[in-house]
């Protein structure tokens, strides 16, 4: 197992102390971080004490680290997963040889490239985020929030890290400019289209947890497979941490459905009614859930891509647990049937497998994301009620891709991914996605909520608190005035 | 994908803004708006999808009728500014697919009119002052950008995503071949070190380092893109203004030609004609001198489209890109003319007065345009001068653009049975009127190893009969009418049978002695490497990059250098 060292500025299990051109480096762009953090952190509680977790190394007990710490304090560390001896590409043109410990020269464009585009979405969700502490339903949500944001700042440092150790000059700059951009500012954008999109109350915030960052998690699993060992390693630990911003994520919706199963039983299931007692009506979740579903899919990017086929040929970018579950790592036989738009329907294509690989992740994303709504229904199923939430079709409301629509709306999907004329979205569209009177019926439910054990209205309290805690426990302490 | 060896339908040169189908044309005062707007579905060939405003032949010949259009339509316009209908992609360039399942031919042929629409646009800018703008608003890459380059000015938003690139070397193992290497260190003058960095980096350069690169003149953040643009349009339209103030309108409008196609392998317009014979694979291509030769500007004016310069030219295109395109296993193109040299003569002085009026000029833009098209035709070209020509001034450039004249001598003759005689004549027009690629005259290239001689044969007074042509040096052979029929026919009969490719290689290295120019780099240079590597097994074969790009297999190179 590699060793820890905390003792430094940057606490980490590479070895950093010995490895003075990277020390400084890093640390010279520790302080421009911290200014990014102070602009773009969580808005009004740079000063609070937070119960967060940080992790001081890679072993279960040293992870789980746990105490009330001032967030700008907090210590944003490096680490990897451990080494695995003698670890073999295990896919692609190369399967079989040994995984490569520095960047192949003629890979080193296209790895930069892939490195960036994931660090990117680190920083963009936290700005995307910035302001929800402050109509927090309780002090454990708000905690969890917080924490979901310092380990997205440090999956920011365990990318900036390897572009700074492996990438020379051009990482360097690359890690500035990831402190550069901006989630939705038109002049400086984050470079993809999801993390541009305003996150701006809770429903929307446990939404893109549950479905954003699990587009995350596989992500990182297909990364975790490459070839290029130390990202291979970086994206395992990261792993862990996504975990529990996909629990926060589901556990939430799972708890404002809670709430408004109780409500229905209350008020009856109209959703004027369940709306006037402060509750969020099914209706609504379920536009929530589509319409972030739906952003997130589109992540995955092309059915068809070159991008995809070269990524995997080179053993950069695999397939979600590429050694346990497939035999064939070279993927040049196969094809994938893909469903694609001609004229007024959709007919099936063969695609070289190598060229479907986004698919094929998409695939077992979709699956992942089928169960978390299965278990959402689960508490609709206890509360002994008929409704039920569902997954939409993939094919609906996609601005990527073969489904995309088009310039002028001219490939239309409804949620169960039927074609349908531009006539027909336009006249159920607000069936499907919120509407702006959604948006502001629930960012009207959006009061804060800061005293211990207290929460807000529209959603259930947690069945258990963090780390043994109970729910009453103080997660969040304002310094006095 | 296998080159389609299948016969393709014939392709149309013709095109109207009423009609186009991948982009829009939008007028506004001086300033035009000429947004790409590829309908992927919409191939010239079907087959391939147009993704990410990729272009095919067709786009481009829309491309070239816009600038022409826009140089008579529409003097009043002085800006054009180029852009993209897509989010997040100005332009990715050539199709890719297209470009691979495309003969050789054809890809070469392609090429060449696409650069040649390139040159157009610079050629609006210095002569007719219409200046283009190219809003660089999404990702340009390869094809994308190169068109940029031909840009006076190009301005990129500065939002992290939008690059400039040349993903050809690095990614499809072939060139950016549509003069983008030329523009980058001869046009732009980026330091050659950084154009090479530039070249292999298959995602480019964004932002300010694009700039500090001089791979464009303007970045500006994105929510000022618009605002910018709409400013630099303003100033480069000012500026036309200024240099060319006779510009304004009306327009004249150009009507499609009138091709009589009833009798068949002949194509038969106003004043030209192209006779095409299979069996012996030689074209001839006859044009055909005025009806009436108007001098002043009133008159020609009011002929318009229809003055014979204009309407003949036109024609002249037409028929090359039919020659080019259409009758691939045509090696030969014998150029003959009928008419009264006189009238030429006529045209000339009108052509030569009225410089300063905008249409009498760009008139003479286009024909030194279509000129510059024959020099670059690659096949062979035979001048044959007879009685009833009219190879005068104007028109004996073709003789000049020609790889060998032959010149019936019927000097031998009685007065009586020789009439007016076989004659040509040089005027002003041949003079400079009409540079080549290198930048001089077709006279000039001629006489390179001494400037006298053009000085001589540009005084001499009056015609030149066939004696004094062959003296002159004007005309390659003067066979008199003994030897006459024989001579031509063995001297056609002898070029048609050898190597097409080692005659295209021979010509273009004959046709353009004299100083190298940006142009004549990109024909010669940057042309035949991509014509040579797009024969390559590395970049063609079963595991070369092109073949393989997008594939699912990746290319094997054979890493041997030449
Ligand atoms: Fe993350
Ligand atoms: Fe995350």
């Amino acid at each position: 197992m590699s060793v820890a060292d905390l003792s430094g500025k940057i606490p980490n299990n590479v070895d950093l102390k010995s490895d003075r051109r990277l020390l400084r480096a890093l640390e010279s762009w520790q302080p421009k971080f911290i200014d990014w953090w102070m602009e773009m952190g969580p808005e009004g509680f740079q000063a609070d004490d937070v119960y967060l977790r940080t992790a001081i190394s890679v072993d279960r007990a040293g992870w789980a680290h746990f105490g009330h710490v001032r967030m700008p304090e907090y210590r944003w560390g490096i680490f990897l997963a451990d080494p695995v001896p003698d670890r073999k590409i295990p896919f692609g043109d190369f399967a079989g040889q040994p995984a490569w410990q520095t960047v192949p020269g003629e890979y080193r464009n296209m790895l930069r490239r892939i490195i960036v585009t994931q660090a990117d979405t680190e920083p963009a969700s936290v700005e995307q985020q910035r302001l929800l502490g402050q109509t927090a339903p309780s002090l454990y949500d708000m905690r969890n929030l917080f924490q979901v944001n310092v380990e997205e700042g440090r999956h920011l440092w365990a990318m900036v890290y390897l572009l700074q150790t492996y990438f020379g000059r051009d990482g360097r700059e690359e890690a500035e400019d990831l402190l550069h951009r901006r989630s939705g500012n038109a002049d400086k954008p984050r470079i993809l289209t999801t993390f541009n999109d305003p996150c701006e109350d809770w429903l929307s915030f446990f939404m893109f947890t549950t479905f954003t960052d699990r587009d995350g998690k596989f992500q990182l699993q297909a990364l975790a497979q490459s070839g290029f060992d130390p990202l291979s390693r970086t994206c395992r630990f990261m792993l862990t941490e996504e975990a529990h911003h996909m629990f926060v994520g589901e556990t939430g919706v799972q708890r404002v459905v809670q709430r408004t199963c109780e409500v229905m039983s209350e008020v009856g299931s109209d959703a004027a009614d369940v709306r006037r007692a402060g509750a969020v009506d099914l209706a609504t979740i379920q536009k929530y859930l589509n319409q972030w579903f739906s952003s997130s899919v589109d992540l995955f990017g092309g059915e068809r891509s070159s991008n995809a086929a070269t990524f995997f040929a080179t053993g950069l970018k695999g397939r979600f647990m590429e050694e346990e579950r497939y035999t064939d790592h070279v993927c040049l036989e196969g094809t994938y049937e893909l469903p694609i738009v001609q004229g007024d329907r959709l007919s099936v294509e063969q695609v070289p497998l190598r060229n479907a690989m986004n698919e094929v992740l998409r695939d077992d994303y979709v699956d992942d994301c089928e169960n978390t709504v299965r278990r959402w229904n689960l508490v609709l199923q206890n509360h002994g009620r008929e409704e039920r939430l569902y997954l939409p079709h993939r094919r609906f409301n996609r601005r990527v891709g073969e489904y995309a629509i088009g310039e002028f709306g001219e490939t239309r999907f409804d949620p169960q991914g039927n074609l349908i004329s531009e006539h027909e979205w336009t006249r159920r569209r607000d069936e499907w996605l919120p509407t702006a009177a959604d948006l502001a019926f629930v960012k009207g439910l959006m009061h804060p909520v800061v005293e211990p054990g207290k929460i807000a209205a529209w959603i259930a309290p947690p069945k258990k608190g963090i780390n043994d805690q109970p729910f009453e426990f103080e997660y969040v302490r304002h310094p006095a005035a | 994908m296998a080159e389609s060896s299948a016969p393709q339908p014939e392709i149309s040169f013709r095109a109207h803004p009423d009609h186009y189908v991948h982009w829009r044309l939008r007028i506004d005062g001086d300033v035009a708006h000429l947004t790409m707007n590829v309908q992927e579905d919409r191939p010239l060939r079907a087959g391939t999808v147009l993704k990410l405003n990729s272009y095919d032949l067709g786009v481009d010949i829309e491309l070239a009728d816009a600038y022409q259009r826009l140089r008579f339509e529409h003097p009043d316009v002085r800006c054009v500014v180029i852009d993209g209908a897509l989010p997040r992609v100005f332009c990715a360039g050539a199709n890719i697919p297209m470009l691979r399942s495309s003969s050789h031919s054809f890809k070469v042929n392609f090429c060449k009119f696409t650069n040649e629409t390139r040159l157009y646009i610079e050629d609006a800018s210095r002569h007719s002052g219409l200046r283009t703008l190219c809003a660089v608003n999404g990702t340009a890459s390869g094809g994308g950008y190169e068109l940029a380059l031909a840009a006076d000015w190009i301005i990129l938003p500065d939002d992290g995503n939008t690059a400039v690139s040349f993903p050809e070397v690095p990614l499809l193992g072939v060139l950016p071949g549509t003069g983008g290497l030329t523009r980058l260190v001869d046009k732009r003058k980026v330091r050659r070190d950084l154009a090479d960095v530039f070249s292999t980096l298959a995602e480019g350069i964004k932002g300010q380092r694009a700039e500090q690169w001089r791979l464009v003149d303007e970045v500006v953040a994105a929510s000022q893109f618009a605002e910018a643009v709409e400013r630099r349009a303003r100033m480069l339209a000012e500026e036309a203004a200024a240099l060319r103030p006779d510009r304004e309108g009306p327009g004249v409008a150009l009507p499609e030609l009138v091709c009589d196609r009833s009798e068949p392998d002949l194509l038969r317009w106003k004043y030209v004609a192209l006779r095409v014979d299979r069996e012996r694979r030689i074209a001839e291509l006859v044009v055909r001198g005025p009806d009436a030769a108007p001098t002043a500007l009133d008159e020609i004016r009011a002929a318009g489209a229809e003055w014979w310069p204009l309407r003949c030219f036109r024609e002249l295109d037409e028929a090359l890109l039919h020659v080019r395109f259409n009758l691939l296993d045509v090696g030969l193109v014998v150029l003959r003319t009928e008419g009264d040299p006189d009238r030429i003569m006529l045209v000339d002085d009108a052509l030569g007065e009225h410089t300063s009026d905008w249409f009498v000029s760009e008139v003479r833009r286009l024909v030194a345009r279509v000129l510059r098209r024959l020099d670059l035709t690659a096949r062979s070209l035979f001048a044959i001068v007879e009685p009833g020509n009219c190879f005068a001034g104007t028109l004996f450039e073709l003789c000049l653009a020609a790889d060998r004249v032959y010149m019936l001598d019927d000097t031998g003759l009685d007065d009586d049975e020789r009439g007016v005689g076989n004659r040509v004549r040089l005027s002003e027009a041949n003079a400079g009127t009409y540079p080549m690629s290198n930048g001089l005259s077709r006279l000039a290239t001629h006489f390179l190893q001494d400037a006298a001689l053009a000085e001589a044969a540009l005084s001499h007074a009056g015609y030149f009969d066939a004696q004094e042509a062959l003296a002159a040096g004007l005309v390659t052979f003067a066979p008199d009418d003994i030897d006459w029929e024989d001579e031509v026919r063995i001297a056609l009969e002898e070029r048609a049978s050898l190597s097409p490719d080692a005659l295209t290689g021979m010509e273009a290295n004959l046709r353009f002695a004299g100083p190298e120019t940006l142009e004549t780099k990109i024909f010669a240079r940057l042309s035949a490497w991509q014509n040579w590597i797009f024969q390559r097994p590395n970049a063609v074969g079963e595991r070369g990059a092109l073949t393989c790009y997008g594939q699912p297999l990746m290319p094997a190179f054979d890493w041997t250098r030449t």
